[in-house]
């Protein structure tokens, strides 16, 4: 069906990074395609059917939107991406509510788009506390609890998290949040139509989307914005008023629709993607841990989710290892920061040391992933892994009972 | 639908076959372009192609093309990073301009609809020593009156001030490369051109960093952060290339048709601009004592989506900001419509829209 493997190449590569992106859902493509051709009115033009229309289409996809997540219509603002609703929800919030607070929660693992918004507003006189994770990746909501000052405006934490796939107690912090009067948002990018998701058992007042991270079009993405009790985001982007004024630009008619459908397949779909993530998760840390030592599941292992496995393995070269297993696409990290060998900020954050970080991976599955795929991908790593780690000295020590941690190694 | 006449190109486009194709084919590359492997890296190759056609076109470096979400965004872009400077912007700015800006003075705009220069130039010497950014549209998306940008912008830079240039209105209609203009920032947009919404550009300098707008993953060499539109932007660049086979000339000859058909019977109609050079494509034009709202409606059941002006915010029919600015009273500011064609647009369409809104002018005069 989605031809994620590149199979016309001689060099067949397979797809296994959904957390970067994820391929269009045909269903998704086939939706999107006649509003593309027909419907190309402005959907901001009130004079005429063209206008109408593609208005028409765009409110069917808001609703979808809404739906999945518990939220109404009017709640979902939509905006390019992930990004610009994060920006837009901190910078929004912060500076509307500046007159009176000035203080935002988030982690020290946020994606990168929160934590460069926050620097910004540092830079523009807003305090942040950055919480530190346990080594589970998880918040102490303890910890959370004593940051919260009468200055605080927003708290800002991840739902599912990117590198390492672990799901925050949202429901724990927002309730702190609702009980200490203040706002909660949530990056869910990597949630949205992966787990339930309900802004009112949750108790969410902000939470980012994005289409092409649940099998919708990439430049499309939505803010979820609570109506009552009303919070107030100050615009970003300014012009037509659009969006309620919270957003102005035209709207891409086809784009919307795309992720509305996608949004409206993975509500659907829920419980069967997860139940063959699973199965897929399963078979593949069996397999792996069956036949590897040393090496650690790094976030959770309960708290998580099953298409995200980032999995240090010790006594391995990091960069020899993804050269090795070119024949597989998948991330040594978050996709914005993967061209840099730099280890992951978000790996140091949980305590994992430097020589792991430097040789975790992260294996993403998702709808279309089949289990041979899975099976090729733990058989490759465990043969790579395996042929590197016998060309190591270190491996050979540590096979010898050596602490290589202890040895003190002479200066040349 | 299929019976509609679409005559509102200034406010969107239908989108060009070959720009769906061409998406159609890039579907199957739907890697993350910051992703290393070959999924991601062959999404980078269509990014880099998408930034040369643009590049090319404008004749400036790869690196200088920002691709953003739309014309508002990019405009948002330059305005916003502008917070510690003068803005002087023209009178009849788009509002994603006119909007961004906390504060802007005003240059003044003559009845021709052309940016009153002798004004610009005393604003100028007054802020002179300040930080100034002049901010002035290449084609005015109502009237299609053309600006003289490049004069513009020679005599602010010998003033020291920076200069933007929305050309989303005026973007492949008439031709134009960055250095011609002489402008430091230019915003265009997919959609008004028979591209996908959801893309524009910024051209920057060379050597500036421009302060980004949207912060995070530091892609578009940080001055623009969030996973890139790849279907949008190569959609996009297919616009930009089949846009060189449009034929303005007809266009032009069309759209002059329709004004003599009108005028030959009613001298008196007030077609706003033109006297100046206009785009191609665009009439705007008002019915003495008729409302704008009626026209729309009128024509809207006789099969023609014209429009009012800008197709943003409340659907409220205002009076037009650019006659204002243009020193035509409230009267004249109501009963405006505005005419825009394409590179679809037929002659027979516009003999049939002229028949109609003589039609519609007869009826209501007849009443009187």
């Amino acid at each position: 069906m989605i031809n994620a493997s590149n199979s016309n190449s001689e060099n067949k590569v397979y797809y296994l990074d959904y957390q970067a992106t994820t391929p269009c859902d045909p269903r998704v493509v086939e939706k999107m395609i006649p509003h593309f051709l027909e419907n190309f009115g402005n959907p901001h033009s009130r004079n005429h059917a063209y206008g109408w229309k593609a208005e028409d289409a765009i409110e069917v996809a808001r609703a979808q939107i809404a739906h999945l997540i518990g939220a109404g219509p009017k709640e979902i603002v939509f905006t390019s991406g992930a990004t610009e609703s994060n920006n837009l929800a901190l910078k929004g919030v912060a500076q509307f509510y500046k007159e009176t607070k000035n203080h935002i929660i988030t982690t020290v693992t946020e994606h990168k788009c929160v934590l460069d918004t926050c620097r910004h507003l540092e830079e523009q006189g807003f305090e942040v506390t950055y919480l530190p994770v346990q080594k589970s990746g998880l918040i102490d909501l303890n910890e959370l609890r004593q940051a919260i000052t009468d200055k605080t405006v927003l708290v800002s934490i991840l739902a599912v998290h990117n590198e390492i796939g672990v799901i925050q107690p949202l429901k724990e912090i927002g309730a702190i949040c609702r009980e200490r009067g203040v706002f909660f948002h949530t990056d869910a990018a990597q949630a949205a139509g992966k787990i339930p998701l309900n802004v009112e058992d949750m108790n969410i007042d902000l939470m980012s989307i994005t289409g092409h991270k649940l099998y919708g079009p990439k430049g499309i993405g939505a803010l979820y914005v609570r109506r009552r009790p009303r919070v107030r985001v100050l615009a970003q982007i300014n012009g037509g008023g659009q969006e309620r004024g919270m957003r102005s630009g035209t709207l891409p008619t086809p784009l919307c629709v795309g992720f509305g459908e996608a949004c409206a397949i993975a509500e659907r779909e829920m419980e069967k993607d997860n139940k063959h993530l699973k199965e897929l998760h399963d078979r593949f840390m069996k397999t792996i841990f069956s036949s590897l030592t040393d090496i650690y599941l790094n976030g959770d292992a309960h708290m998580r989710y099953p298409g995200n496995i980032n999995i240090s393995f010790a006594f391995v070269e990091g960069e020899g290892l993804m050269m090795g297993l070119k024949d597989l696409a998948i991330s040594s990290g978050s996709a914005c920061t993967s061209a840099s060998l730099e280890p992951s900020y978000v790996l140091r954050a949980l305590g994992v040391g430097e020589d792991l970080a430097h040789t975790s991976l992260r294996i993403g599955f998702g709808r279309f992933t089949t289990i041979e795929e899975v099976d090729y991908a733990a058989n490759r790593i465990i043969s790579e892994v395996t042929r590197l780690r016998e060309m190591s000295p270190l491996w050979e020590m540590a096979q010898e009972g050596i602490d290589i941690t202890q040895i003190k190694w002479a200066e040349h | 639908m299929t019976e509609h006449i679409y005559l509102d190109f200034n406010a969107s486009t239908p989108l060009r076959p070959s720009v769906m194709k061409a998406m159609t084919e890039a579907m199957q590359h739907f890697g993350n372009p910051s992703s290393i492997h070959k999924f991601g890296r062959a999404a980078r190759s269509l990014l880099d192609s998408a930034r040369d056609v643009l590049a090319a076109l404008f004749k400036v470096e790869p690196v200088q093309i920002i691709f953003t979400s739309g014309g508002t965004e990019a405009n948002n872009m330059v305005i916003k990073a502008a917070k510690d400077s003068i803005i002087l912007m023209s009178a009849m700015e788009h509002e994603s301009v006119d909007r961004s800006a906390q504060q802007a003075v005003k240059i003044p705009v003559l009845d021709t609809g052309i940016i009153d220069l002798e004004a610009l130039k005393k604003l100028l010497s007054h802020y002179a020593g300040d930080k100034v950014l002049v901010s002035v549209m290449l084609a005015n998306n109502e009237t299609g009156v053309i600006q003289p940008v490049r004069e513009i912008a020679t005599v602010a830079r010998q003033h020291g001030a920076k200069v933007h240039c929305d050309a989303v209105t005026a973007f492949t209609k008439i031709p134009f490369t960055y250095s011609e203009l002489g402008v430091d920032y230019l915003s265009v947009s997919a959609h008004k051109i028979g591209g996908p919404k959801g893309c524009g550009a910024l051209v920057v300098p060379l050597t500036e960093q421009l302060p980004a707008l949207l912060h995070g993953g530091g892609q578009e060499k940080g001055h623009r952060a969030g996973t890139e539109n790849i279907l949008g932007i190569v959609g996009f660049a297919k616009a930009v290339e089949d846009s060189s086979n449009d034929n303005w000339e007809q266009v032009e000859s069309y759209r002059n048709l329709l004004e003599d058909l009108i005028l030959s019977e009613h001298q008196g109609v007030p077609i706003y601009g033109r006297q100046s050079q206009r785009l191609p494509n665009t009439c705007y034009m008002g019915m003495p004592g008729i409302a704008t709202q009626t026209q729309l409606l009128a024509f809207d059941l006789e099969g023609f989506a014209v429009s009012s002006g800008s197709a943003c915010s409340s659907g409220k029919v205002a009076p037009s900001h650019v006659l204002k600015a243009m020193g035509y009273d409230d009267g004249s500011a109501t009963e405006a419509i505005r005419v825009s064609l394409g590179w679809t647009t037929t002659k027979e369409q516009m003999e049939n829209f002229a028949r109609a809104w003589l039609t519609l002018y007869k009826r209501y005069n007849g009443n009187e």
